[in-house]
């Protein structure tokens, strides 16, 4: 019972809880709302325990949908989606808690719309069906670019849109992709199906046109994710939107992009994925994503901007580590998933609060508020050093664990990425250092409250994470590896054959 | 039920919804002679109509549910499902308008009911005018309903924008009948009968694919229909009209005649010119035109009513592509989109009726910041109607928009599938600042909206017309099987028939 109704619960309960919250008085919304996502998130806790790692795909419910055009509502997870569902079910109760202060007006609507984002977010990561898929993936955009446009900084307007436009222009040449992939695959086997099962295992004399198609998911994750030269974008929407977007956006929503990449592009497209020239392109992009990033970071006044560019470096280790397709660097590029949900979330948390006292995002309004707030330094501090990658914290493992992988079959890139960790470290102590250390110079910075216990409530499981991943990451190593030595084979193998063929 | 048409009694059975439409047009006539004072007279009137159409509904209903068909082909009106179908779409749309009108006529102080009278025979034409199996009763249906929609447009005697509107609309308009007509009559010389089905077999038998006169005959009349659907280049009167006439006729234009026109235009092309395949390229490249130059025109506006205006000419570019793709799956998709269309284009006129007050030509996108927080439900169905219209998922329009995509991919349309999402992606600059401005722009000024208001029957329409947009988002099994079984299919004779243009 359990295993065929939690992924259905986890995607219609956050729509329920957002009609109970936008009935509710003013006042109770982010209450409810918090309940809401604790529940959420108690109701797929148990998926850690019941989750069988050889099994492959679980927790399946597979319904006809629209039989006529060959659409199901199929729902399942595997070793790869069940971290970014934990992650997301894990972040949303945070935002909801860290928005308590920072969301001022129209609070029902806000947290109605963060329940029907959490919804959305689920429903990227579970669909099975490549009909169901595209719809969660374009719904998730409305609540998204209403919280950036909304609740936003002062150029939210801009943000939003930009936001808006960048992510639909990449989604719709992946519908036409979409159908042109079915309806390939239809006239050959005389079955239109959308179902992902059906499709990779069709996937036969899709010939030169499947280079097209792959270039059309290649956009649409790309800009998801976004790598360089998609990213401009991000910083924008980064640093308009509210400290929960913020988190959400880069916490659950870039890695929609790689996980995209992961569980569509590369299977249905494996030759084309693995083809010398365009396997080296999309290394060299992600290489030059990693140096970028952490360059363009090192030079931001903006405390958000900075976070926002070191998302663009670390998740060109993520790209790195999917497209040299090894299995440790496929297991380091999902923990590095992972890690950077957690520590860039809880970044955009500390950033969150820090406006709040200051109402300033410039790092230059701080300096040496460690004196003043111990706790809120103690915090930046741990963050930064797990976001720079510092053994002993999450980042650490996830980075190094690609760095491994990609050195068996990109060794070159690998040491370039090796050096983006370097950069790492130059963008961000410094930035740590003009915050929280230097001379405490401004009188304006010598009263500022240290954290509430609301807020060491949010920072206190990113920072459990952060050392719990750090120190011990084989629980999560153990439930993802079946599922990515999979992918890597099945891929490996696929291209081979088709290769052949051709 | 089989019908003999040669045969009286089976004629008028065959014509049935026709005969009522007429029967119940001329009683809206004798009653608005005795009664045409006060407003109460208008809106007996305005009962009447919605009786009679309600009376017409029947018979179509009638008709379906015996399945009725012609039993010897060549006849002069089709009695297929596809005919059904879109008078059931023609029958909606007017009854719709019937109910937006009611507070509109009052409140312009339009007391004339001759509008419900001309309203029921554009209704009568635009049934005849898809229903016509004879170029002959096309031209007949289309001339019928022009006349009335000129005067429609022009119903507003104190304004000059309406005047010069009707004037320029039958002005065009005429041009355009007297290509079609000499159309009709090249098409007559060349192949010696009017008759869809008869061409259809004289070109084959002669073969004419090539002949000069038949191909010419052909070319003017898709200039004709160009001109009814506002094609690009022919679409140079629709702004203007659109802006000018009283909004519920805009809607009734934009909706009705429009699906009329469409409709016509694939019955000639698929039974009438099936084999000829100089049509193809011709509409390839006219849905092009029109969904470029539609979809850039209209991001340059900055008042509602002619965003929407040049919105619909997009839209007729949408609607080509699915003309393009031709055949069984190609019609289906033009019932599907022409329904959804439809809706959303009938509702967003109606909640534009009732933001402006004296002249809703005036009202800008900016004039509606704050509406989301003044009037949430108004707020709310205008944005369900801008992503409806925008094609996003979760609402009928992305139905209509889908299943053209796959009607043009499984055609091996890519290119022109592919062309009508980026055009899409330009669309959404102009559809989002609606949804900007009502949400995150503030109010201009205190009470801006104060003037707001929609009337009883107008917001039903608008809330059942919402309702139905999303609901079929979801839930569209029922309308695509309707669609399917009512496609146009012609039995292909020779293979030549299934070739694609590109």
């Amino acid at each position: 019972m359990y295993s065929q109704a939690v992924l259905t619960a986890l995607l219609a309960w956050p729509v329920v809880a957002a009609a109970i919250v936008l009935l509710v008085p003013e006042r109770w919304a982010k209450h409810v709302a918090l309940a809401a996502s604790l529940v959420e998130f108690a109701i797929s806790v148990p998926l850690w325990w019941t989750f069988r790692p050889a099994a492959g795909m679980q927790f399946v419910l597979d319904l006809p949908w629209i039989p006529a055009w060959g659409i199901r509502y199929t729902v399942a997870v595997d070793g790869i989606s069940l971290f970014m569902v934990l992650l997301t079910t894990f972040l949303v109760p945070l935002s909801v808690l860290g928005s308590y202060a920072y969301i001022t007006t129209r609070e029902r609507g806000f947290y109605a719309l963060m329940l029907a984002l959490t919804s959305g977010m689920i429903g990227v990561f579970v669909s099975l069906d490549l009909f169901l898929f595209y719809v969660m993936w374009e719904v998730m955009l409305i609540p998204m670019y209403f919280i950036i446009g909304v609740w936003g900084g002062e150029r939210r307007l801009y943000a939003a849109i930009k936001f808006f436009i960048y992510t639909f222009f990449g989604s719709l040449l992946m519908l036409v992709a979409i159908l042109a992939l079915v309806s390939l695959v239809g006239h050959q086997t005389g079955v239109y199906s959308f179902s992902y099962a059906y499709l990779t295992a069709h996937l036969g004399g899709l010939g030169p046109t499947a280079f097209w198609l792959f270039g059309a998911f290649f956009l649409a994750f790309a800009i998801k994710v976004p790598m360089f030269p998609f990213h401009t974008w991000l910083p924008d929407a980064h640093v308009e939107a509210p400290t929960a977007g913020s988190v959400i956006l880069a916490g659950v929503l870039l890695k929609m992009g790689t996980y995209g990449f992961l569980r569509f592009a590369l299977p249905l497209f494996p030759a084309v994925a693995l083809h010398p020239a365009i396997q080296t392109g999309i290394v060299a992009l992600s290489l030059i994503g990693i140096v970028y990033g952490g360059l363009v970071a090192m030079v931001q006044p903006d405390f958000k901007k900075l976070i926002a560019y070191s998302s663009v470096a670390h998740l060109g280790f993520v790209m790195l580590g999917i497209w040299a397709l090894t299995l440790q660097s496929v297991q380091g590029a999902l923990l590095v998933m992972i890690n950077h949900g957690i520590s860039t979330g809880a970044l955009f948390f500390l950033a969150g609060m820090l406006y709040e006292r200051r109402h300033s995002r410039l790092i230059d309004a701080f300096g040496g508020i460690a004196k003043v707030v111990p706790l809120l330094a103690a915090a930046l501090t741990i963050v930064s050093l797990s976001s720079i990658g510092l053994p002993a914290t999450n980042g650490f493992v996830g980075e190094f664990l690609v760095l491994l992988g990609a050195f068996r079959t990109y060794p070159r890139a690998a040491i370039v990425a090796a050096a983006g960790v370097i950069v790492a470290a130059m963008y961000l102590l410094p930035a740590l250092q003009r915050v929280i250390y230097n001379p405490l110079d401004k009188p304006e910075n010598e009263k500022l409250r240290d954290l509430s216990p609301r807020e060491i409530a949010i920072l206190a499981p990113l920072l459990a994470c952060i050392v719990w991943i750090g120190v011990y990451p084989a629980p999560i190593l153990r439930r993802m590896e079946p599922a990515a030595k999979n992918l890597v084979q099945s891929v490996r193998l696929d291209a081979a054959t088709f290769t052949a063929t051709r | 039920m089989n019908l003999d048409l040669t045969t009286t009694g089976d004629l008028a059975r065959a014509l049935l919804p026709e005969l009522t439409l007429t029967a119940a047009g001329l009683l809206v006539l004798l009653v608005t002679a005795w009664r045409h004072t006060s407003a109460r007279d208008l809106r007996i009137a305005g009962w009447v109509t919605l009786a009679g159409l309600a009376a017409g509904g029947a018979a179509v209903w009638w008709l379906w549910w015996h399945t009725a068909r012609s039993a010897a082909p060549p006849s002069m009106i089709a009695v297929d499902d596809f005919r059904f179908v879109t008078d059931a779409l023609f029958l909606t749309a007017a009854g719709l308008t019937v109910l937006v009108s009611f507070d509109y006529l009052e409140r312009e102080g339009l007391l004339v009911p001759e509008y419900y009278v001309l309203l029921l025979f554009a209704t009568l034409g635009m049934m005849l005018m898809a229903g016509g199996e004879d170029l002959m009763v096309v031209f007949l249906g289309l001339e019928l309903m022009s006349v009335s929609v000129y005067v429609l447009a022009g119903i507003n005697r104190k304004s000059g924008a309406a005047a010069e509107a009707a004037l320029k609309y039958f002005l065009l308009g005429a041009f355009a009948s007297g290509f079609l007509l000499y159309g009709i009559a090249l098409v007559y010389g060349a192949t010696a009968t009017t008759n869809l089905t008869q061409i259809a077999a004289q070109a084959r038998s002669l073969s004419l694919a090539q002949s000069p006169m038949l191909l010419i005959g052909l070319g003017l009349l898709l200039v004709g229909f160009g001109f009814k659907v506002a094609a690009v280049p022919f679409h140079m009167w629709a702004p203007d009209v659109y802006d000018g006439a009283p909004t519920p006729v805009t809607g009734y234009m934009a909706t009705a005649v429009k699906a009329a026109a469409f409709a016509a235009l694939v019955r000639v092309l698929l039974e009438g010119f099936g084999d000829v395949a100089a049509w193809r390229p011709i509409v390839w490249w006219l849905a092009v035109a029109t969904m470029v130059v539609g979809n850039l025109i209209a991001l340059a506006q900055r008042r509602v009513k002619r965003m929407l205006a040049y919105s619909s000419i997009a839209h007729a570019g949408y609607l080509l592509v699915a003309v393009a793709a031709g055949m069984g799956p190609g019609s289906a998709a033009l019932l599907v989109y022409l329904f959804a269309y439809t809706l959303v284009t009938l509702a967003a006129f109606a909640l534009l009726a009732a933001k402006g007050r004296d002249d809703e030509r005036e009202v800008r996108i900016d004039d509606l910041a704050g509406l989301g927080h003044r009037r949430p439900w108004l707020a709310l169905a205008l944005a369900v109607c801008m992503l409806s219209l925008l094609g996003f998922p979760g609402t009928a329009g992305f139905i209509g928009k889908w299943y053209i995509l796959v009607a043009a991919t499984l055609m091996h349309q890519t290119v022109l599938a592919a062309i009508l999402v980026l055009t899409s992606v330009v669309s959404a600059g102009y559809y989002l600042p609606v949804i900007m401005a009502m949400y995150m722009k503030p109010e201009p000024f205190d009470q801006a909206h104060a003037g707001v208001h929609i009337g009883r029957a107008a917001g039903v329409v608008v809330a059942a017309c919402v309702v139905g947009l999303l609901v079929l988002g979801i839930r569209p099994n029922g309308l695509l099987d309707l669609a399917r079984t009512s496609a146009i299919v012609v039995p292909a004779p020779t293979p030549a028939a299934t070739a694609t243009g590109r």
